[in-house]
């Protein structure tokens, strides 16, 4: 159920046609909400620096003409960008970029991934192939997250906790 | 506001009854979706909604509260039939002439640019016209009333996928742009994951779920336990279960907000297409109350 491998290219693409950096994508085959897929592409694009304080999202109106969405899809994850605080709307504009997700993540992101190649590496020599590694992640980043009663993913639950992995 | 309310309708032909007990109410600004099997009463309830087809019983008002057929309803509703209803010998042109003659109000302006922007020539004839744009051209002829309900009846079932998804897009730019409600019936679940706001579920002539698609994917698991493990549980209620020897699954709906999986078996969401293939399986169950919202 989880897309384990974050697709960039899904998230972010060259069209520069919109006033906004990036483009949203949808995969049909995640199981993952679409609201929810559009709040990870922000939150993705943020955490690797291709949006940016100040930059806009797609008008809601873009969004729903190209991926043939409800609108309301669109308005319930700018509103929980909203909430979460790393957007706001303008009346009459459009939705705007307000916070980065930390410029210090990126050199910590480099040291997870790190220490997670490393840890492949002993997967992989104990004869895990991607499939088992894909399954063995879920299910303790499941645990894990209900240990931590995390499912801030009002309306989504077990559907969502694959967001963390970068 | 609601943009459709039915309390105890039915609608009877003959001695068999093609609608009953139908008590609804649905929100205005959503696209609500109406799915069933063949012959389940969809296209009755679509009917009696525009205004069609009478109830042999109960009430139905539209556009908050206007009796559904009323000239007033009338004015503020849009169909598009199932088999998308064009003059086929007419011109393109023809085809907005006439129906901005029939009509109280229509926007030859909207209707044009539409048209042109859908790459459609005023002269070519409807019939002729691939199945996308026909749809398109229906969908044109409809919005230039502007209406604020607009009806679909499976419109998008011929259409190759391209087609469908310009179609769609076409339907949710209305909706962004003037606010629009939509009542939809269709068979294509995976297209209404991204598109339906509403679920109704209807089967052999009843409504068996109805509810926002949020509440609904909130309160239904599909739980996964060792058969072995597998009992009830306070605060579920099983809508459907299969099971082999050693595994059993179950679509359940949580009944209560504090109701729990146990440790021993696993839970996970589900989707409009798994959810509704849930119920039409199990056929047998009695007709559902209306799904009230988990409160958050």
């Amino acid at each position: 159920m989880y897309s384990f491998t974050m697709t960039l290219d899904k998230a972010v693409s060259e069209v520069a046609a919109t006033s906004s950096p990036v483009e949203f994508r949808l995969d049909p085959t995640s199981g993952v909400p679409t609201y929810l897929q559009i709040v990870q592409q922000v939150e993705h694009a943020l955490r690797l620096g291709y949006l940016k304080p100040g930059d806009q999202l797609p008008k809601v109106r873009e969004v729903v003409a190209s991926l043939a969405i409800n609108p309301n899809t669109v308005l319930k994850a700018y509103r929980d960008l909203e909430h979460k605080g790393l957007a706001s709307g303008r009346p009459g504009r459009g939705t705007f970029i307000d916070a980065s997700l930390g410029d210090a993540t990126l050199p910590v992101l480099a040291e997870l991934r790190q220490s997670l190649r490393s840890w492949l590496t002993q997967a992989d020599a104990a004869g895990l192939d991607e499939e088992g590694v894909v399954a063995l992640v879920t299910s303790t980043l499941r645990d894990f997250s209900e240990r931590r009663g995390v499912d801030d993913h009002r309306g989504a639950g077990a559907r969502s906790t694959g967001s963390a992995i970068a | 506001m609601n943009i459709v309310e039915t309390t105890g309708l039915g609608r009877r032909y003959g001695s068999t009854w093609a609608l009953q007990d139908c008590t609804l109410a649905l929100p205005a600004g959503r696209l609500i979706a109406l799915i069933g099997p063949n012959g389940a009463g969809k296209s009755t309830l679509l009917n009696m909604i525009v205004g069609l087809t009478t109830p042999t019983v109960g009430e139905i008002t539209v556009l908050d509260g206007r009796p559904a057929g009323s000239l007033a309803a009338l004015d503020g509703i849009a169909f598009v039939a199932q088999d998308m209803p064009l003059y086929r010998n007419l011109s393109v042109g023809d085809m907005l002439h006439l129906t901005r003659n029939l009509n109280l109000s229509f926007d030859t302006v909207l209707a044009r640019r539409r048209l042109t922007e859908l790459g459609i020539n005023e002269k070519q004839k409807a019939g002729k016209l691939s199945g996308g744009q026909q749809a398109q051209l229906a969908l044109s002829l409809a919005l230039a009333r502007h209406p604020q309900l607009l009806v679909l009846d499976e419109p998008t079932a011929p259409l190759d996928p391209l087609a469908r998804h310009d179609f769609m897009s076409s339907v949710m730019t209305a909706m962004a742009d003037d606010g629009i409600s939509v009542v939809l019936s269709s068979h294509l679940l995976a297209e209404l994951e991204r598109v339906a706001d509403h679920l109704v579920l209807v089967s052999n002539g009843r409504i068996r779920v109805d509810g926002p698609v949020d509440d609904l994917i909130e309160e239904h698991r599909l739980v996964t336990c060792a058969t072995a493990a597998a009992s009830d549980h306070p605060g579920w209620e099983v809508i459907e279960s299969s099971s082999t020897g050693t595994q059993t699954h179950r679509l359940v709906r949580l009944t209560s907000p504090t109701a729990s999986i146990p440790s021993d078996c696993e839970a996970r969401h589900v989707g409009i297409e798994e959810l509704t293939l849930g119920y039409f399986r199990n056929g047998a169950l009695a007709p559902l109350p209306a799904l009230t919202g988990v409160s958050r």
